[in-house]
Protein backbone atom coordinates (compact mmCIF):
# COMPACT_ATOMS: atom_id res chain seq x y z
CA UNK A 1 0.00 0.00 0.00
CA UNK A 2 2.62 2.84 1.20
CA UNK A 3 4.78 2.19 -2.03
CA UNK A 4 1.81 2.62 -4.42
CA UNK A 5 0.80 5.62 -2.79
CA UNK A 6 1.98 8.57 -4.58
CA UNK A 7 0.90 11.36 -2.42
CA UNK A 8 4.08 13.62 -1.25
CA UNK A 9 6.35 11.21 -2.76
CA UNK A 10 9.10 12.71 -4.56
CA UNK A 11 10.12 10.95 -8.01
CA UNK A 12 13.62 12.57 -9.03
CA UNK A 13 14.00 12.40 -12.92
CA UNK A 14 15.96 14.97 -14.98
CA UNK A 15 13.35 16.92 -16.95
CA UNK A 16 12.21 20.75 -17.23
CA UNK A 17 9.52 20.68 -14.85
CA UNK A 18 11.70 19.09 -11.98
CA UNK A 19 13.94 22.39 -12.58
CA UNK A 20 11.52 25.09 -12.32
CA UNK A 21 11.93 27.30 -9.06
CA UNK A 22 9.59 26.05 -6.65
CA UNK A 23 6.91 29.10 -6.24
CA UNK A 24 6.16 28.79 -9.75
CA UNK A 25 5.03 25.92 -9.14
CA UNK A 26 2.82 26.85 -6.29
CA UNK A 27 1.17 29.84 -8.09
CA UNK A 28 0.64 27.61 -10.57
CA UNK A 29 -0.50 24.90 -8.73
CA UNK A 30 -2.95 27.15 -6.54
CA UNK A 31 -4.01 29.05 -9.93
CA UNK A 32 -4.89 25.60 -11.45
CA UNK A 33 -7.67 24.74 -8.63
CA UNK A 34 -9.05 28.25 -8.85
CA UNK A 35 -9.43 28.11 -12.86
CA UNK A 36 -10.59 24.56 -12.78
CA UNK A 37 -13.76 26.06 -12.19
CA UNK A 38 -14.09 27.99 -15.22
CA UNK A 39 -14.93 25.28 -17.21
CA UNK A 40 -18.27 24.04 -18.06
CA UNK A 41 -18.24 22.70 -21.25
CA UNK A 42 -16.54 20.41 -23.56
CA UNK A 43 -14.61 22.35 -24.97
CA UNK A 44 -13.00 23.63 -22.12
CA UNK A 45 -12.89 20.84 -20.25
CA UNK A 46 -10.79 19.45 -23.70
CA UNK A 47 -8.73 22.38 -23.16
CA UNK A 48 -7.99 22.14 -19.63
CA UNK A 49 -7.24 18.16 -19.99
CA UNK A 50 -5.11 19.11 -23.27
CA UNK A 51 -2.80 21.15 -21.17
CA UNK A 52 -2.18 18.84 -18.41
CA UNK A 53 -1.55 16.41 -20.57
CA UNK A 54 1.24 18.69 -22.06
CA UNK A 55 2.70 18.94 -18.10
CA UNK A 56 2.31 15.38 -17.52
CA UNK A 57 4.22 14.31 -20.46
CA UNK A 58 7.09 17.54 -20.09
CA UNK A 59 7.19 16.28 -16.08
CA UNK A 60 8.52 12.92 -17.51
CA UNK A 61 7.12 11.03 -15.14
CA UNK A 62 5.23 7.62 -16.41
CA UNK A 63 2.27 8.22 -16.80
CA UNK A 64 1.33 4.30 -15.52
CA UNK A 65 3.31 5.02 -12.67
CA UNK A 66 0.76 7.95 -12.16
CA UNK A 67 -2.19 6.48 -13.09
CA UNK A 68 -1.07 3.03 -10.52
CA UNK A 69 -0.71 5.48 -7.73
CA UNK A 70 -4.13 6.88 -8.52
CA UNK A 71 -5.99 3.86 -7.47
CA UNK A 72 -6.53 4.20 -4.20
CA UNK A 73 -8.95 7.50 -4.91
CA UNK A 74 -10.36 5.43 -7.87
CA UNK A 75 -13.03 4.65 -5.78
CA UNK A 76 -13.79 8.46 -4.38
CA UNK A 77 -13.95 9.50 -8.10
CA UNK A 78 -16.52 6.31 -9.52
CA UNK A 79 -18.74 7.17 -6.44
CA UNK A 80 -18.89 11.15 -7.28
CA UNK A 81 -19.46 10.27 -11.10
CA UNK A 82 -22.45 7.54 -9.79
CA UNK A 83 -23.44 10.23 -7.13
CA UNK A 84 -24.19 12.57 -10.23
CA UNK A 85 -25.31 10.17 -12.55
CA UNK A 86 -27.99 9.17 -10.55
CA UNK A 87 -28.90 12.16 -8.58
CA UNK A 88 -29.02 15.34 -11.20
CA UNK A 89 -32.43 15.58 -12.92
CA UNK A 90 -32.50 17.46 -16.58
CA UNK A 91 -32.39 17.23 -20.25
CA UNK A 92 -33.21 14.44 -21.95
CA UNK A 93 -34.52 11.19 -19.96
CA UNK A 94 -31.76 8.23 -21.46
CA UNK A 95 -32.43 5.48 -19.00
CA UNK A 96 -35.44 4.31 -17.41
CA UNK A 97 -35.87 1.29 -15.00
CA UNK A 98 -37.98 1.01 -11.98
CA UNK A 99 -36.84 3.68 -9.69
CA UNK A 100 -33.51 4.26 -11.25
CA UNK A 101 -33.45 7.05 -13.94
CA UNK A 102 -30.63 8.49 -15.53
CA UNK A 103 -30.86 11.95 -17.02
CA UNK A 104 -28.61 13.47 -20.07
CA UNK A 105 -27.39 16.53 -17.48
CA UNK A 106 -26.59 13.75 -14.88
CA UNK A 107 -24.53 11.67 -16.89
CA UNK A 108 -22.90 15.29 -18.32
CA UNK A 109 -22.37 16.80 -14.85
CA UNK A 110 -20.95 13.05 -13.70
CA UNK A 111 -18.35 12.88 -16.66
CA UNK A 112 -17.42 16.53 -15.91
CA UNK A 113 -17.31 16.75 -12.11
CA UNK A 114 -14.95 13.36 -12.08
CA UNK A 115 -13.31 14.94 -14.67
CA UNK A 116 -12.21 18.05 -12.80
CA UNK A 117 -11.16 16.07 -9.65
CA UNK A 118 -8.77 14.12 -12.04
CA UNK A 119 -7.44 16.86 -13.47
CA UNK A 120 -6.70 18.17 -10.28
CA UNK A 121 -5.40 15.33 -8.50
CA UNK A 122 -2.91 15.03 -11.72
CA UNK A 123 -1.69 19.03 -11.37
CA UNK A 124 -1.64 18.67 -7.39
CA UNK A 125 0.38 15.39 -7.53
CA UNK A 126 2.94 16.75 -9.98
CA UNK A 127 3.21 19.06 -7.66
CA UNK A 128 4.51 16.67 -5.18
CA UNK A 129 6.44 14.77 -7.63
CA UNK A 130 8.43 17.03 -8.99
CA UNK A 131 9.22 18.90 -6.20
CA UNK A 132 11.26 17.52 -3.17
CA UNK A 133 9.73 18.24 -0.16
CA UNK A 134 12.78 21.27 0.95
CA UNK A 135 12.08 22.87 -2.34
CA UNK A 136 8.37 22.84 -1.35
CA UNK A 137 9.27 24.52 2.11
CA UNK A 138 11.51 27.14 0.42
CA UNK A 139 9.21 27.88 -1.88
CA UNK A 140 6.31 28.41 0.80
CA UNK A 141 8.53 30.35 2.80
CA UNK A 142 9.50 32.99 0.08
CA UNK A 143 5.57 33.08 -1.27
CA UNK A 144 4.46 33.77 2.40
CA UNK A 145 6.95 36.39 3.49
CA UNK A 146 4.67 39.12 2.80
CA UNK A 147 2.81 37.69 5.42
CA UNK A 148 5.64 38.81 8.13
CA UNK A 149 4.14 42.32 7.95
CA UNK A 150 0.80 40.86 9.83
CA UNK A 151 3.26 39.39 12.34
CA UNK A 152 2.63 35.23 10.77
CA UNK A 153 5.76 33.66 12.02
CA UNK A 154 7.11 32.51 8.47
CA UNK A 155 10.58 31.25 9.13
CA UNK A 156 9.22 29.15 12.20
CA UNK A 157 6.75 27.64 10.47
CA UNK A 158 8.76 26.84 7.25
CA UNK A 159 11.80 25.24 9.96
CA UNK A 160 8.72 23.29 11.29
CA UNK A 161 7.70 22.07 8.40
CA UNK A 162 11.06 21.11 7.05
CA UNK A 163 11.97 19.35 10.62
CA UNK A 164 8.37 17.43 10.36
CA UNK A 165 9.30 16.06 6.70
CA UNK A 166 12.59 15.03 7.73
CA UNK A 167 11.87 13.20 10.82
CA UNK A 168 8.55 11.61 8.75
CA UNK A 169 10.99 8.75 7.46
CA UNK A 170 12.69 7.98 11.47
CA UNK A 171 9.47 8.15 13.02
CA UNK A 172 7.93 5.24 10.48
CA UNK A 173 11.34 3.07 10.96
CA UNK A 174 10.38 3.59 14.71
CA UNK A 175 6.62 2.80 14.76
CA UNK A 176 7.48 0.09 12.93
CA UNK A 177 9.93 -0.91 15.30
CA UNK A 178 7.82 -0.55 18.10
CA UNK A 179 5.24 -2.20 16.85
CA UNK A 180 7.27 -5.31 16.17
CA UNK A 181 8.97 -5.31 19.70
CA UNK A 182 4.93 -4.93 20.89
CA UNK A 183 4.01 -8.06 19.14
CA UNK A 184 6.61 -10.29 20.04
CA UNK A 185 5.46 -9.74 23.67
CA UNK A 186 2.27 -10.54 22.61
CA UNK A 187 -0.02 -7.59 21.27
CA UNK A 188 -2.29 -8.41 18.62
CA UNK A 189 -2.40 -5.38 16.36
CA UNK A 190 -3.93 -7.35 13.29
CA UNK A 191 -7.63 -9.11 14.61
CA UNK A 192 -10.29 -8.84 16.91
CA UNK A 193 -13.17 -6.58 17.49
CA UNK A 194 -12.31 -2.79 17.04
CA UNK A 195 -12.62 -2.22 20.96
CA UNK A 196 -9.65 -4.26 21.76
CA UNK A 197 -7.90 -2.83 18.29
CA UNK A 198 -8.24 0.29 19.53
CA UNK A 199 -7.06 -0.69 22.70
CA UNK A 200 -3.79 -2.78 20.99
CA UNK A 201 -2.83 0.52 19.64
CA UNK A 202 -1.67 2.30 23.03
CA UNK A 203 1.31 0.12 23.46
CA UNK A 204 2.25 1.91 20.37
CA UNK A 205 1.32 5.44 20.70
CA UNK A 206 2.66 6.40 24.34
CA UNK A 207 5.70 4.87 23.90
CA UNK A 208 5.96 6.63 20.40
CA UNK A 209 5.29 10.16 22.37
CA UNK A 210 7.55 9.42 24.68
CA UNK A 211 10.35 9.14 22.23
CA UNK A 212 9.11 11.82 20.04
CA UNK A 213 9.97 14.00 22.93
CA UNK A 214 13.13 12.81 23.63
CA UNK A 215 13.90 13.38 20.39
CA UNK A 216 12.85 16.97 20.41
CA UNK A 217 14.85 17.42 23.49
CA UNK A 218 17.98 16.04 21.62
CA UNK A 219 17.62 17.79 19.04
CA UNK A 220 17.24 21.37 20.17
CA UNK A 221 19.93 21.03 22.01
CA UNK A 222 22.04 19.90 18.87
CA UNK A 223 20.49 22.99 17.16
CA UNK A 224 21.24 25.34 20.01
CA UNK A 225 24.73 23.81 20.25
CA UNK A 226 25.25 24.90 16.63
CA UNK A 227 24.05 28.55 17.32
CA UNK A 228 20.82 28.15 15.95
CA UNK A 229 19.31 31.60 18.02
CA UNK A 230 15.73 32.08 15.82
CA UNK A 231 15.40 33.56 12.15
CA UNK A 232 17.19 37.08 12.51
CA UNK A 233 20.05 36.97 10.91
CA UNK A 234 20.07 34.07 9.37
CA UNK A 235 21.39 33.76 6.21
CA UNK A 236 20.22 30.61 3.21
CA UNK A 237 21.92 28.19 1.98
CA UNK A 238 19.59 27.23 -0.80
CA UNK A 239 18.68 29.89 -2.85
CA UNK A 240 15.34 30.04 -5.27
CA UNK A 241 16.33 31.40 -8.57
CA UNK A 242 13.12 32.63 -10.98
CA UNK A 243 14.59 31.67 -14.78
CA UNK A 244 12.38 32.60 -17.65
CA UNK A 245 11.35 28.91 -17.77
CA UNK A 246 9.44 30.22 -14.77
CA UNK A 247 8.27 33.44 -16.18
CA UNK A 248 7.11 30.56 -19.62
CA UNK A 249 5.18 28.45 -16.81
CA UNK A 250 2.87 31.44 -15.68
CA UNK A 251 2.58 32.36 -19.40
CA UNK A 252 1.15 28.65 -20.31
CA UNK A 253 -1.16 29.57 -16.86
CA UNK A 254 -2.87 32.73 -17.95
CA UNK A 255 -3.10 31.26 -21.81
CA UNK A 256 -4.75 28.00 -20.24
CA UNK A 257 -7.13 30.53 -18.66
CA UNK A 258 -8.02 32.94 -21.22
CA UNK A 259 -8.88 30.49 -23.49
CA UNK A 260 -11.09 28.88 -20.68
CA UNK A 261 -12.37 32.45 -20.50
CA UNK A 262 -13.43 32.51 -24.36
CA UNK A 263 -15.04 29.44 -24.57
CA UNK A 264 -16.63 28.81 -21.89
CA UNK A 265 -20.52 29.22 -21.83
CA UNK B 1 51.32 21.99 24.08
CA UNK B 2 50.06 25.31 23.70
CA UNK B 3 48.26 27.62 25.80
CA UNK B 4 45.18 27.03 28.10
CA UNK B 5 42.82 26.86 26.29
CA UNK B 6 39.53 26.52 28.34
CA UNK B 7 39.65 27.00 32.30
CA UNK B 8 37.85 25.45 34.49
CA UNK B 9 37.35 26.89 37.61
CA UNK B 10 35.75 25.44 40.75
CA UNK B 11 32.57 24.94 38.67
CA UNK B 12 29.55 23.41 40.39
CA UNK B 13 25.94 22.57 39.33
CA UNK B 14 23.00 20.83 40.20
CA UNK B 15 19.71 20.57 37.58
CA UNK B 16 16.62 21.45 38.56
CA UNK B 17 14.74 20.63 41.58
CA UNK B 18 17.72 18.18 42.53
CA UNK B 19 19.85 18.06 45.53
CA UNK B 20 22.37 16.14 44.64
CA UNK B 21 24.97 17.68 42.68
CA UNK B 22 25.98 16.66 39.30
CA UNK B 23 29.06 18.49 39.11
CA UNK B 24 31.28 19.19 42.33
CA UNK B 25 33.89 21.52 42.41
CA UNK B 26 35.65 20.59 39.29
CA UNK B 27 38.47 22.30 37.93
CA UNK B 28 41.43 21.35 35.19
CA UNK B 29 42.40 22.74 31.72
CA UNK B 30 42.22 21.87 28.45
CA UNK B 31 45.18 22.85 26.49
CA UNK B 32 45.26 23.93 22.48
CA UNK B 33 45.80 20.90 20.23
CA UNK B 34 45.67 18.28 23.22
CA UNK B 35 43.18 15.25 22.72
CA UNK B 36 41.76 15.08 26.40
CA UNK B 37 39.38 12.11 27.19
CA UNK B 38 36.84 12.63 30.30
CA UNK B 39 36.17 9.06 31.00
CA UNK B 40 33.47 8.05 33.86
CA UNK B 41 30.34 5.83 34.34
CA UNK B 42 27.24 6.76 33.30
CA UNK B 43 25.48 9.31 35.87
CA UNK B 44 29.40 10.18 36.30
CA UNK B 45 28.52 13.69 35.13
CA UNK B 46 30.60 13.81 31.77
CA UNK B 47 27.88 14.99 29.46
CA UNK B 48 26.59 17.29 31.76
CA UNK B 49 30.40 18.62 31.80
CA UNK B 50 30.32 18.46 28.09
CA UNK B 51 26.76 20.89 28.08
CA UNK B 52 28.65 23.75 30.27
CA UNK B 53 31.53 24.21 28.00
CA UNK B 54 29.23 24.68 25.48
CA UNK B 55 27.15 27.11 27.71
CA UNK B 56 24.11 25.13 27.32
CA UNK B 57 24.02 24.44 31.28
CA UNK B 58 25.35 27.77 33.18
CA UNK B 59 28.01 26.68 36.79
CA UNK B 60 25.93 27.79 40.21
CA UNK B 61 29.41 28.24 41.25
CA UNK B 62 32.49 28.58 39.98
CA UNK B 63 33.46 29.61 35.80
CA UNK B 64 34.34 28.27 32.81
CA UNK B 65 36.67 30.63 30.15
CA UNK B 66 37.63 29.71 26.77
CA UNK B 67 40.28 31.60 25.53
CA UNK B 68 39.94 34.07 28.39
CA UNK B 69 36.37 34.78 27.21
CA UNK B 70 34.11 34.32 30.73
CA UNK B 71 30.83 31.83 30.07
CA UNK B 72 28.04 34.42 30.68
CA UNK B 73 24.63 34.76 28.56
CA UNK B 74 26.62 37.86 26.87
CA UNK B 75 29.53 35.90 25.67
CA UNK B 76 27.59 32.28 25.14
CA UNK B 77 26.96 32.83 21.08
CA UNK B 78 30.80 33.92 20.66
CA UNK B 79 31.94 30.76 22.90
CA UNK B 80 29.48 28.84 21.08
CA UNK B 81 30.99 29.62 17.86
CA UNK B 82 34.71 28.33 18.50
CA UNK B 83 33.66 24.69 20.27
CA UNK B 84 31.93 22.67 17.76
CA UNK B 85 29.84 19.50 19.61
CA UNK B 86 29.12 16.18 18.13
CA UNK B 87 26.27 14.33 20.19
CA UNK B 88 25.38 10.71 21.10
CA UNK B 89 22.41 9.92 18.40
CA UNK B 90 22.93 10.32 14.90
CA UNK B 91 19.47 10.47 13.93
CA UNK B 92 18.54 13.33 16.88
CA UNK B 93 21.09 15.83 16.00
CA UNK B 94 20.10 16.04 12.24
CA UNK B 95 18.54 19.24 11.38
CA UNK B 96 18.46 18.89 7.70
CA UNK B 97 16.70 17.22 5.37
CA UNK B 98 19.71 16.22 3.43
CA UNK B 99 23.84 16.06 4.20
CA UNK B 100 24.27 19.63 2.45
CA UNK B 101 21.25 21.56 4.15
CA UNK B 102 22.77 20.10 7.51
CA UNK B 103 26.22 20.80 6.77
CA UNK B 104 25.06 24.37 6.34
CA UNK B 105 22.47 24.78 9.39
CA UNK B 106 25.39 26.07 11.33
CA UNK B 107 26.59 28.58 8.73
CA UNK B 108 23.26 29.69 8.39
CA UNK B 109 22.94 30.21 11.68
CA UNK B 110 25.93 32.49 11.93
CA UNK B 111 24.79 34.78 8.99
CA UNK B 112 27.81 32.93 6.40
CA UNK B 113 27.41 34.47 3.02
CA UNK B 114 26.44 32.04 0.80
CA UNK B 115 28.81 32.14 -1.54
CA UNK B 116 31.08 31.39 1.16
CA UNK B 117 28.93 28.61 2.43
CA UNK B 118 29.03 26.49 -0.64
CA UNK B 119 32.35 26.05 -0.26
CA UNK B 120 33.02 25.62 3.46
CA UNK B 121 29.81 22.65 3.38
CA UNK B 122 31.73 20.91 0.01
CA UNK B 123 35.37 21.34 1.54
CA UNK B 124 33.82 20.07 5.20
CA UNK B 125 32.31 17.36 3.78
CA UNK B 126 35.36 16.48 1.46
CA UNK B 127 37.30 16.12 4.65
CA UNK B 128 35.05 13.48 6.40
CA UNK B 129 35.03 11.88 3.32
CA UNK B 130 30.96 12.17 2.41
CA UNK B 131 31.40 14.67 -0.88
CA UNK B 132 29.67 12.08 -2.40
CA UNK B 133 26.19 12.09 -0.60
CA UNK B 134 25.76 15.55 -1.19
CA UNK B 135 21.45 15.27 -1.58
CA UNK B 136 21.05 12.25 0.11
CA UNK B 137 18.55 12.31 2.95
CA UNK B 138 19.33 11.16 6.27
CA UNK B 139 17.28 7.71 6.54
CA UNK B 140 19.39 6.59 3.64
CA UNK B 141 22.77 6.79 5.39
CA UNK B 142 24.24 4.58 8.34
CA UNK B 143 24.99 6.03 11.93
CA UNK B 144 28.79 6.58 11.47
CA UNK B 145 27.70 8.11 8.09
CA UNK B 146 25.12 10.51 10.07
CA UNK B 147 28.17 10.86 12.85
CA UNK B 148 30.44 12.23 10.15
CA UNK B 149 28.16 14.38 8.72
CA UNK B 150 27.73 15.59 11.66
CA UNK B 151 31.26 16.35 12.29
CA UNK B 152 31.74 17.95 8.61
CA UNK B 153 28.39 20.05 10.58
CA UNK B 154 31.13 21.28 13.24
CA UNK B 155 34.08 21.31 10.58
CA UNK B 156 32.11 24.39 8.80
CA UNK B 157 32.16 26.14 11.54
CA UNK B 158 36.02 26.15 11.70
CA UNK B 159 35.85 25.81 15.86
CA UNK B 160 38.78 25.68 17.98
CA UNK B 161 37.86 22.89 20.12
CA UNK B 162 35.52 19.78 18.75
CA UNK B 163 33.72 17.99 21.71
CA UNK B 164 32.54 14.73 21.34
CA UNK B 165 30.10 13.87 23.35
CA UNK B 166 29.73 9.86 23.39
CA UNK B 167 29.66 10.48 19.83
CA UNK B 168 30.74 6.96 18.84
CA UNK B 169 28.79 4.93 21.72
CA UNK B 170 25.83 3.89 18.95
CA UNK B 171 27.78 3.11 16.42
CA UNK B 172 28.86 -0.54 15.72
CA UNK B 173 32.65 -1.17 15.93
CA UNK B 174 33.57 -0.13 12.21
CA UNK B 175 31.39 3.29 12.12
CA UNK B 176 33.17 3.64 15.41
CA UNK B 177 36.77 3.30 14.20
CA UNK B 178 35.55 5.24 10.89
CA UNK B 179 34.91 8.54 12.98
CA UNK B 180 37.70 8.00 15.28
CA UNK B 181 39.97 7.69 12.57
CA UNK B 182 38.18 10.34 10.48
CA UNK B 183 38.51 12.57 13.68
CA UNK B 184 41.92 11.77 13.85
CA UNK B 185 43.27 12.33 10.58
CA UNK B 186 41.34 15.97 11.02
CA UNK B 187 43.10 16.92 14.05
CA UNK B 188 46.24 16.35 12.76
CA UNK B 189 45.92 18.45 9.80
CA UNK B 190 44.04 21.54 11.36
CA UNK B 191 45.83 21.22 15.39
CA UNK B 192 42.39 21.55 16.66
CA UNK B 193 41.60 20.80 20.21
CA UNK B 194 39.25 17.03 20.64
CA UNK B 195 37.57 16.52 23.94
CA UNK B 196 35.82 13.26 23.82
CA UNK B 197 33.75 11.97 26.29
CA UNK B 198 33.06 7.98 26.79
CA UNK B 199 33.26 5.19 29.02
CA UNK B 200 35.41 3.09 26.30
CA UNK B 201 38.68 3.27 27.34
CA UNK B 202 39.85 1.80 24.70
CA UNK B 203 39.06 5.18 22.83
CA UNK B 204 40.52 6.81 26.03
CA UNK B 205 43.46 5.41 25.46
CA UNK B 206 44.79 6.82 22.12
CA UNK B 207 44.30 10.37 24.29
CA UNK B 208 46.80 12.91 25.26
CA UNK B 209 45.22 12.98 28.82
CA UNK B 210 42.58 11.42 30.73
CA UNK B 211 40.25 12.61 32.86
CA UNK B 212 38.42 9.97 35.25
CA UNK B 213 34.87 11.00 36.33
CA UNK B 214 33.48 9.91 39.27
CA UNK B 215 30.13 11.11 40.98
CA UNK B 216 30.47 14.32 39.80
CA UNK B 217 33.75 14.52 40.94
CA UNK B 218 37.37 14.44 39.14
CA UNK B 219 39.25 11.44 40.55
CA UNK B 220 41.86 11.70 38.56
CA UNK B 221 43.68 13.26 35.58
CA UNK B 222 46.83 12.15 33.64
CA UNK B 223 48.32 10.51 30.80
CA UNK B 224 46.99 6.77 30.09
CA UNK B 225 49.98 5.39 31.25
CA UNK B 226 49.28 7.05 34.61
CA UNK B 227 45.27 6.21 34.32
CA UNK B 228 45.78 2.58 33.46
CA UNK B 229 47.84 1.80 36.91
CA UNK B 230 44.95 2.20 38.53
CA UNK B 231 43.32 -1.10 37.19
CA UNK B 232 41.15 -2.46 39.66
CA UNK B 233 40.40 1.15 40.72
CA UNK B 234 39.19 1.85 37.52
CA UNK B 235 37.46 -1.52 37.76
CA UNK B 236 35.44 -0.65 40.73
CA UNK B 237 34.08 2.62 39.20
CA UNK B 238 32.08 0.78 36.62
CA UNK B 239 35.16 1.35 33.89
CA UNK B 240 35.88 -1.65 31.70
CA UNK B 241 39.44 -1.59 31.39
CA UNK B 242 41.54 -1.92 27.63
CA UNK B 243 42.40 -5.78 26.24
CA UNK B 244 46.01 -5.21 26.57
CA UNK B 245 45.69 -4.71 30.69
CA UNK B 246 43.17 -7.34 30.78
CA UNK B 247 45.44 -10.11 29.25
CA UNK B 248 48.98 -8.60 30.73
CA UNK B 249 46.92 -9.54 34.17
CA UNK B 250 45.60 -13.49 32.64
CA UNK B 251 49.15 -13.95 31.81
CA UNK B 252 50.52 -12.69 35.07
CA UNK B 253 48.57 -14.90 36.58
CA UNK B 254 49.66 -18.03 34.47
CA UNK B 255 53.38 -16.92 35.87
CA UNK B 256 54.20 -15.25 32.26
CA UNK B 257 56.84 -12.65 33.67
CA UNK B 258 55.87 -9.21 32.05
CA UNK B 259 56.91 -6.13 34.16
CA UNK B 260 54.37 -4.24 35.07
CA UNK B 261 53.77 -0.81 33.91
CA UNK B 262 50.61 -0.12 30.84
CA UNK B 263 51.38 -1.44 27.62
CA UNK B 264 49.42 -1.02 24.33
CA UNK B 265 48.82 -3.89 22.48
CA UNK B 266 51.67 -3.21 20.27
CA UNK B 267 54.14 -3.33 23.10
CA UNK B 268 52.59 -6.09 24.45
CA UNK B 269 53.36 -8.35 21.16
CA UNK B 270 56.67 -6.73 21.57
CA UNK B 271 57.01 -8.04 24.86
CA UNK B 272 55.72 -11.40 24.23
CA UNK B 273 57.98 -12.62 21.00
CA UNK B 274 61.29 -11.36 22.67
CA UNK B 275 60.31 -12.78 26.38
CA UNK B 276 62.18 -16.18 24.82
Amino acid sequence: MMEKMIFGRYVPVDSIIHKLDPRAKLIFVFAFICIVFLANNAATYGIMALFTLVLILMSRIPVIFLINGLKPILFLIIFTFFLHVFFTTGGALLFHFSFIRIYEEGLRQGIFISLRFLLLIFVTSLLTLTTSPISITDGLESLLNPFKKIKLPVHELALMMSISLRFIPTLMDETDKIMKAQTARGVDFTSGPIKDRVKAVIPLLIPLFVSSFKRAEELATAMEARGYRGGEGRSKYRLLKWTGADSLTILYLALMASLLIIFRS
Amino acid sequence: MGRKLIQIQGVSFRYHGQDQFALDDISFDVMEGEWLAIVGHNGSGKSTLAKMLNGLHFPEKGQVSVSDTILSEQTIWEIRKQIGMVFQNPDNQFVGTTVQDDVAFGLENNGIPRDIMVKRVSDALDKVGMADFLDQEPHHLSGGQKQRVAIAGVLALQPQVIILDEATSMLDPRGREEVLSTIRELKKETNMTVISITHDLEEAAKADRIIVMNRGQVYKEGVPEEIFQLEEALTSLGLDIPFAIKMKRALQQKGIPIHDQYLTEEELVNALWISH
